[in-house]
C-alpha cells in the first residue's frame, strides 16, 4: 500500500479518536463549573416556591444528594447516550428543547453562512486587488464596523429600517403558519415546504431574512479579511509571476490563478466560525425573538435552571467540537499537505 | 519615555500610520469619557429629574436631553458617558488580570515543559475551542450569584475567556526560544531558571502580547455589551452599561423609537472599532511580515567602494 493511500483515512481516525479527550475536558470543564460552584441548583431555580420536601425530592430525582464523582459519572454516561438531563424549572427533557427548537437555529445559521459567503468573498476579492486604494480601505472599515457591531445593535437598525415597511421583524413564522403547517422534522422552513403550501413558505423565508441578514453580516467581516489577505498573498506566489511572466492578462491571471487558491482557506474558516455563530446566534435569537436553543438558554438562565443550562452549554461545546472535526476532514481530503 | 511610546507611529507609514492614528484618537475620547463622566455627562446615569422636574419618558432628542431619553427616563448622553466609565474600567481589569495569570503560567509552562505542560495545554485548548460568549454567559451566570452583578464579576468573567489566549501565545513564543543560543550561553553562565525566564526569555515573548491585549478589549467591550444585553451583566443600578440600555430598547426599535437603540450601539461600534484599529496598527508595525518602513534616504559613501557595498544598503 502507497503512503498516499493509506494517510488519508489514517488522518481521519487520529482526529476523530483526539476528539474524545477534547469533548471530555470540556464535558468536565461544563460539569466542574456548573456542579461544584456554590449554591444549590434547586432552589437556585425554584427556591421559596416549593416545600422543603419537595425541593429535596427534587434533588433526590436530579441524584444530587449523590456524591461527586457518582454525578460526574452520571453526567458523563448520560452525555454519551445524547441524554441531557432534565430542566429544574419545567421539568422537560433537555434533548426535548433541543428538538424542538434546534431546526429554526440551524436554518438561521446556515441561512447566515449564505449571506456571509454571499456578502464576504466577492468584497473581500475585491479588496484584494484594489489593495490600498480607496474601494480597499472602504470594504475593510465596513469589515472592521460590521464585526465590530455588536450584533443585537446591528439587528435593531436592521428592524428600524424594515419596521415602516411593516416587514416581519419578530419570530419564525405568523401564527398562522405555525398553525397551519404540521410538523414533521421540527424544522419549519422544511416541513413548510413539505407541506406545499406556498404561502407558508414564503412566509417562513421573509421571517428569515433579517436574522439571517444580520448573523450573516457578523460573520462576513471574518470572510473579508480572509479572502483579501490570501489573495494579496496569491498575488506574491511564483506561479502567479509565471503566469504574469507567460503574458497572461492581469484579469485572466487574478481569475484563474490568484481568485482559486484564495478560496481554499474560506472552508477551513467556515468551520472555525461555528463558534462565534454559535454565540451569534443567542444574541439573534433574542433580539429577534426566534424560537431556537440560544432563546431558551437566555430564558433558562433568567430562570437560573443550572441542568437546562448544563444542558444546552453541553450541547453547543458538542457540536462545535464535531464541527471542528469535519473540517480537519475536509481539509485533508481537498488539501493534501494537511494529512503529510 | 514619549519617544519610546511614540515609536510605532514613527516606524510606521501611510495607511498603517492612519489607522493607528485614527484608533488612538477615538480611544481617547472614550478614555477621557471615562475619567472625567462626573464632568462631562449632563446628568447622572440614573437621574430622572433635574431641578424638581421629572424627565420625559422615551423623549427624541431635544436641547434638553441631547440624544433623547429612555423608557426608564434616563437620560441618553448621560448614559453613554457613564457607561464609557463602566467598559472601560471592566476591560482593563480583564485584560489586566489576564495578562498577568496568562502570561507567566505560558511562561513556565512552556519552558518547564513536561506532563504540567501537556495537561495545561489541553485544558488551554479545550477553553479556547469553546466559543467565547458562551464560556463568558457561564461564568458570569455563576458568579453572579456569589459577586452579584457587578464590575468585578464581569470582570472575572471576561478573564477567563482571555487567559488561553495569552497562555497559547507565550507558550509557543517560549518553546521555541528555550533553545535559543542567548537562552544556552545564559544557563552556561550558570543563571537559574528562575533568571533565564525572568531577565532573558521574558522579554522576548512578551512582544506581541501589546496587541493581543488592545484586540482582547475590543472583544471584550462587545463581549461584555452581549452580557449586558442577556441579562447577565452589570446590573443596572450599579453602573450604566451600553449592552443593557440596548436591550431595554428592543421592544421599541420597531414601534419606530430609533435614539434608544442607535446612540448606545454607536458608542459601541465606535470603541470597538478605535480599539481594533490600535491592535491593527500596532501589529503592523510589530509584525515584520506586515511592516512597511518609510523609505529613507540612502547615503552613499564617495570614497572607499569596497565599504560602501556594505554601508549603502536601502532599507525597506
Amino acid at each position: 500500500m502507497s503512503a498516499g493511500s493509506g494517510s488519508l483515512p489514517r488522518y481521519i481516525g487520529q482526529r476523530v479518536l483526539l476528539v474524545i479527550p477534547m469533548i471530555l475536558v470540556l464535558l468536565t470543564v461544563v460539569f466542574l463549573l456548573l456542579r461544584v460552584a456554590p449554591g444549590n441548583p434547586v432552589t437556585a431555580s425554584v427556591g421559596g416556591k416549593l416545600s422543603p420536601q419537595a425541593i429535596a425530592l427534587r434533588e433526590h430525582k436530579l441524584g444530587l444528594d449523590q456524591p461527586l464523582y457518582v454525578q460526574y459519572g452520571e453526567y458523563l454516561k448520560n452525555v454519551v447516550t445524547f441524554n441531557f438531563g432534565n430542566t429544574i424549572s419545567d421539568n422537560r427533557p433537555v434533548i426535548d428543547v433541543i428538538r424542538d427548537n434546534g431546526g429554526a437555529t440551524l436554518t438561521l445559521t446556515i441561512g447566515a453562512f449564505i449571506f456571509a459567503l454571499l456578502i464576504g468573498i466577492p468584497l473581500g476579492l475585491l479588496a484584494g486587488r484594489m489593495r490600498d486604494t480607496f474601494p480597499d480601505v472602504l470594504i475593510r472599515l465596513f469589515g472592521v464596523v460590521t464585526y465590530a457591531a455588536p450584533i443585537f445593535w446591528t439587528g435593531l437598525m436592521l428592524v428600524i429600517l424594515v419596521a415602516p415597511w411593516g416587514w416581519p421583524t419578530y419570530d419564525i413564522a405568523s401564527p398562522e403558519t405555525k398553525f397551519l403547517v404540521p410538523t414533521h422534522t421540527h424544522i419549519l422552513l422544511v416541513d413548510a415546504i413539505i407541506s406545499g403550501n406556498m404561502g407558508a413558505t414564503l412566509d417562513v423565508l421573509q421571517h428569515h431574512l433579517l436574522p439571517c441578514l444580520t448573523l450573516g453580516l457578523l460573520l462576513c467581516g471574518v470572510f473579508i479579511r480572509l479572502v483579501r489577505v490570501n489573495l494579496l498573498q496569491s498575488l506574491q506566489g511564483d506561479y502567479v509571476e509565471a503566469a504574469r511572466a507567460r503574458g497572461i492578462p492581469e484579469k485572466f491571471v487574478i481569475r484563474r490563478h490568484a481568485f482559486r487558491n484564495a478560496l481554499v482557506p474560506v472552508i477551513t474558516v467556515i468551520g472555525l466560525q461555528v463558534a462565534l455563530t454559535m454565540a451569534g446566534a443567542v444574541l439573534t435569537e433574542k433580539t429577534f425573538n426566534w424560537p431556537g436553543i440560544g432563546n431558551q438558554l437566555v430564558k433558562y438562565l433568567d430562570a437560573r435552571d443550572y441542568n437546562a443550562v448544563q444542558g444546552l452549554v453541553t450541547f453547543f461545546a458538542v457540536v462545535v467540537v464535531i464541527a471542528s472535526v469535519l473540517v480537519d476532514i475536509v481539509n485533508a481530503l481537498i488539501d493534501p499537505r494537511v494529512r503529510y | 519615555m514619549l519617544k519610546r511610546l511614540l515609536a510605532p507611529i514613527r516606524n510606521t507609514s501611510g495607511l498603517a500610520r492612519w489607522i493607528l492614528v485614527a484608533g488612538i484618537l477615538i480611544t481617547a475620547v472614550f478614555v477621557i469619557f471615562a475619567i472625567f463622566a462626573p464632568w462631562i455627562a449632563p446628568y447622572g446615569f440614573k437621574q430622572v429629574s433635574a431641578n424638581g422636574v421629572p424627565f420625559p419618558k422615551m423623549a427624541p432628542p431635544s436641547g434638553q436631553h441631547w440624544l433623547g431619553t429612555n423608557d426608564q427616563f434616563f437620560d441618553i448622553l448621560s448614559r453613554i458617558i457613564w457607561g464609557a466609565r463602566t467598559e472601560i474600567t471592566v476591560v482593563a481589569l480583564s485584560v489586566i488580570l489576564a495578562v498577568l495569570v496568562g502570561v507567566p503560567v505560558g511562561l513556565a509552562s512552556g519552558f518547564v515543559g513536561g506532563w504540567i505542560d501537556r495537561v495545561l495545554v489541553f485544558l488551554m485548548d479545550a477553553l479556547y475551542a469553546f466559543p467565547s460568549l458562551l464560556l463568558a454567559i457561564v461564568f458570569a451566570f455563576l458568579l453572579q450569584g456569589p459577586l452579584g452583578g457587578g464590575i468585578v464579576a464581569a470582570a472575572l468573567a471576561l478573564t477567563a475567556i482571555y487567559i488561553p489566549q495569552y497562555y497559547r501565545v507565550v507558550r509557543s513564543t517560549t518553546v521555541s526560544a528555550r533553545e535559543a543560543t542567548y537562552v544556552e550561553a545564559a544557563r552556561a553562565i550558570g543563571a537559574r531558571n528562575g533568571t533565564i525566564m525572568g531577565r532573558y526569555l521574558f522579554g522576548n515573548v512578551i512582544q506581541s502580547v501589546p496587541v493581543i491585549a488592545t484586540l482582547n478589549a475590543a472583544d471584550a467591550i462587545s463581549i461584555l455589551a452581549s452580557l449586558g444585553f442577556l441579562g447577565l451583566g452589570i446590573q443596572p443600578t450599579q453602573a450604566a452599561e451600553w449592552g443593557y440600555d440596548l436591550s431595554r430598547a428592543l421592544d421599541d426599535a420597531a414601534a419606530g423609537i430609533w435614539w434608544t437603540a442607535l446612540f448606545p450601539g454607536l458608542a459601541i461600534v465606535l470603541l470597538v472599532t478605535g480599539l481594533t484599529l490600535v491592535g491593527e496598527g500596532l501589529n503592523e508595525t510589530v509584525n515584520p511580515t506586515l511592516r512597511k518602513r518609510r523609505f529613507r534616504k540612502v547615503v552613499m559613501p564617495t570614497r572607499e567602494p569596497s565599504t560602501a557595498l556594505a554601508t549603502g544598503e536601502v532599507e525597506v
